[in-house]
């Protein structure tokens, strides 16, 4: 039943229409219904709206908006190879870094990692209870045995940050600068921020192979880069301009200027930023699981695919855990910068 | 004498297409029409000011009438839509940005209303600022940060942060910072208006202390008709961005060009600004009740004469002769003229 038939024909497009006349693939309302394991509905009555497929029933030259997703899809695969030709030695150093600190984090004895993260916390916060949270929590971690997890999602979350921080930095500079940058960079970031998660997963897996771990690390970056570069972006912006006028008045140049008073007076910003990036890359762990990052996220996804309610539950207390320590030592740092600018 | 910095032809227009309103300008528009049919604003109008090395250049005016934008125009940090800005006979305008840039290190320092001190770094390290800048090596820094700090009053304080001292001290830092930096300009802006009266006092003291020993060429801006006259050897007085008299504070005081002038004027003390030198008449009589120094003010001058207007006094300077003042004239010289009694003079 094409209900747009007779507009075609009175346009005289019939013949148009019909020539070499093939059988349509599938319209979105059959994919829907096959997704939900049903037919699809046949002609509701009334006026349907002139979609692509509605009006493919009628004029069959008119293509159905399952070919735009088709077609999407082959043109990446057109493309996939040269991407991958590009991208792939590119992200390499990447996929070293997460299975050498990796290697790091699991090899090391414990009762060496413990102290060295212990005064990493110490050296980072110089707060006596946060060191002493820290090092209740990595004992519980020991004591359930869920230690080597916790530091494999530990060293994805320092990798991943710390590359973070490593690009979202100068690119947050670099849009503080420029409004025309900003202009272009923030809707960019909304979409990062915005777009689910296994949306880009699924072109990632297209790209690399599940077995790299560089698959995982892209999919945390490109989530949690977008805080570290807004703070960063606003900080600068929100530097006093009285100062940036003085720091003009005696004559300092742009590179001066931006190490000694935009970056420390945005710092307190630019803290907030990673403590942001750490939680989001902790938040990412498990849906990266999923493409085979090891970690803590691994055990919740057991749980969700064997029904281990109590594995589950505790590898995910445990995440909570691990996030309110990060969160904990970071404040702790952020807030050292902060007081250092005011007051003793 | 050839001035320091002069000011020649300068225009300010704001608004995106702000050179071709200049001519509209010359012809004769006001700042309303300006704004009303162009949409552009009028920033400052024909500036043209002379200021002379080793004196203190006081620009006043009230809010908005352009006074922080032309001190800007000093240093670049605002360019000017029209006109010229000659340092030591150089243009401004000519310099590209590096010549600029040491221009502005070591040509020029600045002192800034709300002190804008880093706050994340301690006051001696605010102070050797300028130096750093310029790469000086860190004893030189040292010593020069804390020697200057020592001259404003602030040995003691090198380790401490902006943010854990009283405004006035922040701003002996930010002048401090300038002195630093060794540069025979130095420009204030509104330097002393965020202060209390009594620290502003101190302030100004020190101000005219320092002058007298460094004779920098010092544009001072201001809101503070009272401390335009205190420190000013030559006072610019601007309104809606065009000077509307300038010259030596005294005269404006005794001489007021115009009916906004006159108002300005009206509220001050005249007894402490003005000084014998200017109400002083040339040498005539014989008889003097005592010799008095022209630069007395005279409220001094009131004192000592314990309020007898016959007395007539002989007026030196520097051990020499140089007038009489009658107390008549002194009392005369305390009333305001207004517009209707200066036609009737």
């Amino acid at each position: 039943m094409a209900r747009y038939a007779a507009f075609f024909d009175t346009l005289g497009l019939r013949d148009w229409c019909d020539a070499d006349k093939v059988d349509a693939p599938v319209s979105m309302a059959q994919l829907l219904a096959q997704a939900q394991g049903g037919d699809a509905a046949v002609d509701a009555p009334g006026l349907p709206f002139p979609s692509l497929d509605t009006l493919h029933e009628a004029c069959a030259r008119i293509g159905q908006t399952r070919d735009l997703t088709e077609g999407l899809e082959n043109g990446f695969l057109a493309i996939r190879s040269e991407l991958k030709f590009v991208l792939d030695p590119i992200t390499q150093p990447l996929s070293w870094m997460l299975d050498g600190t990796l290697f790091v984090f699991e090899s090391a004895p414990w009762w060496a990692m413990m102290p060295a993260l212990l005064l990493l916390t110490w050296l980072v916060s110089r707060s006596r209870s946060v060191t002493w949270f820290v090092a209740f929590v990595l004992l519980f971690f020991a004591f359930i045995d869920h230690y080597e997890v916790a530091m494999q999602t530990l060293a994805i979350v320092f990798v991943c940050t710390g590359i973070s921080v490593l690009f979202g930095v100068p690119i947050g500079i670099g849009m503080s600068k420029s409004d025309t940058a900003q202009r272009s960079i923030v809707p960019l970031l909304d979409l990062l921020q915005t777009l689910p998660t296994f949306v880009y997963l699924i072109p990632l897996i297209f790209l690399f192979s599940v077995t790299e771990s560089k698959l995982y690390g892209i999919a945390i970056i490109l989530y949690a880069i977008v805080p570290v570069i807004r703070l960063t972006d606003l900080g600068i912006r929100l530097v006093d301009r009285d100062v940036i006028e003085a720091a003009n008045a005696f004559g300092l140049t742009a590179w001066q200027k931006l190490m000694r008073v935009e970056l420390p007076l945005a710092m307190p910003n630019i803290m907030a930023g990673v403590n942001q990036t750490i939680m989001m890359s902790l938040a990412m762990v498990v849906i990266a699981s999923l493409v085979s990052a090891p970690g803590l996220g691994v055990l919740v996804l057991r749980g969700i695919r064997a029904l281990d309610l109590g594995v589950g539950i505790v590898a995910g207390l445990g995440i909570v855990l691990l996030a309110v320590v990060l969160d904990r030592v970071s404040k702790a740092a952020l807030n050292r910068v902060d007081t250092r600018a005011k007051t003793k | 004498m050839t001035p320091k910095v002069a000011i020649r032809g300068l225009y300010k227009i704001f608004g995106a297409d702000d050179k071709a309103m200049v001519p509209l300008v010359q012809g004769g528009m006001d700042k309303s029409t300006l704004l009303s049919a162009h949409r552009h604003v009028l920033g400052l109008c024909d500036i043209n000011v002379d200021m002379q090395a080793g004196e203190i250049t006081v620009i006043m005016g009230l809010s908005g009438s352009g006074k922080s934008t032309l001190i800007r125009h000093l240093n670049r940090l605002i360019d000017p839509t029209a006109g010229e800005i000659l340092v030591d006979g150089t243009d401004v305008m000519a310099l590209d940005a590096a010549q600029l840039r040491s221009m502005r290190q070591k040509r020029m320092s600045m002192v800034f209303q709300k002190f804008a001190l880093l706050p994340h770094k301690t006051v001696l390290e605010n102070a050797q600022l300028p130096l750093s800048v310029q790469g000086a090596d860190a004893a030189t820094q040292d010593a020069e940060g804390r020697k200057w700090l020592a001259r404003v009053g602030l040995d003691g304080f090198e380790g401490r942060y902006p943010a854990q001292l009283s405004g006035g001290m922040q701003q002996r830092v930010g002048i401090a910072r300038a002195l630093t930096a060794n540069t025979d300009i130095m420009l204030m802006d509104e330097a002393f208006s965020a202060l209390d009266p009594l620290i502003r006092t101190d302030m100004q003291n020190l101000l005219l202390e320092l002058q007298k020993e460094l004779q920098k060429t010092i544009i001072f801006i201001t809101h503070d008709l009272d401390e335009a006259l205190k420190l000013a050897d030559h006072l610019v007085i601007l309104k809606d961005g065009a000077v509307v008299q300038q010259g030596e504070p005294q005269g404006i005081l005794l001489h007021p060009a115009d009916p906004y002038i006159e108002d300005f004027v009206s509220d001050i003390n005249r007894a402490r600004v003005l000084r014998v030198r200017s109400v002083m008449r040339p040498l005539q009589g014989e008889q003097f009740n005592g010799d008095v120094d022209a630069n007395s003010n005279l409220e001094e001058m009131i004192a000592k004469s314990d309020g007898d207007t016959s007395h007539i006094y002989r007026v030196t300077e520097n051990g020499e002769t140089v007038g009489q003042l009658d107390m008549k004239d002194l009392v005369k010289a305390l009333v305001p003229r207004l517009s209707g009694t200066h036609a009737a003079n």
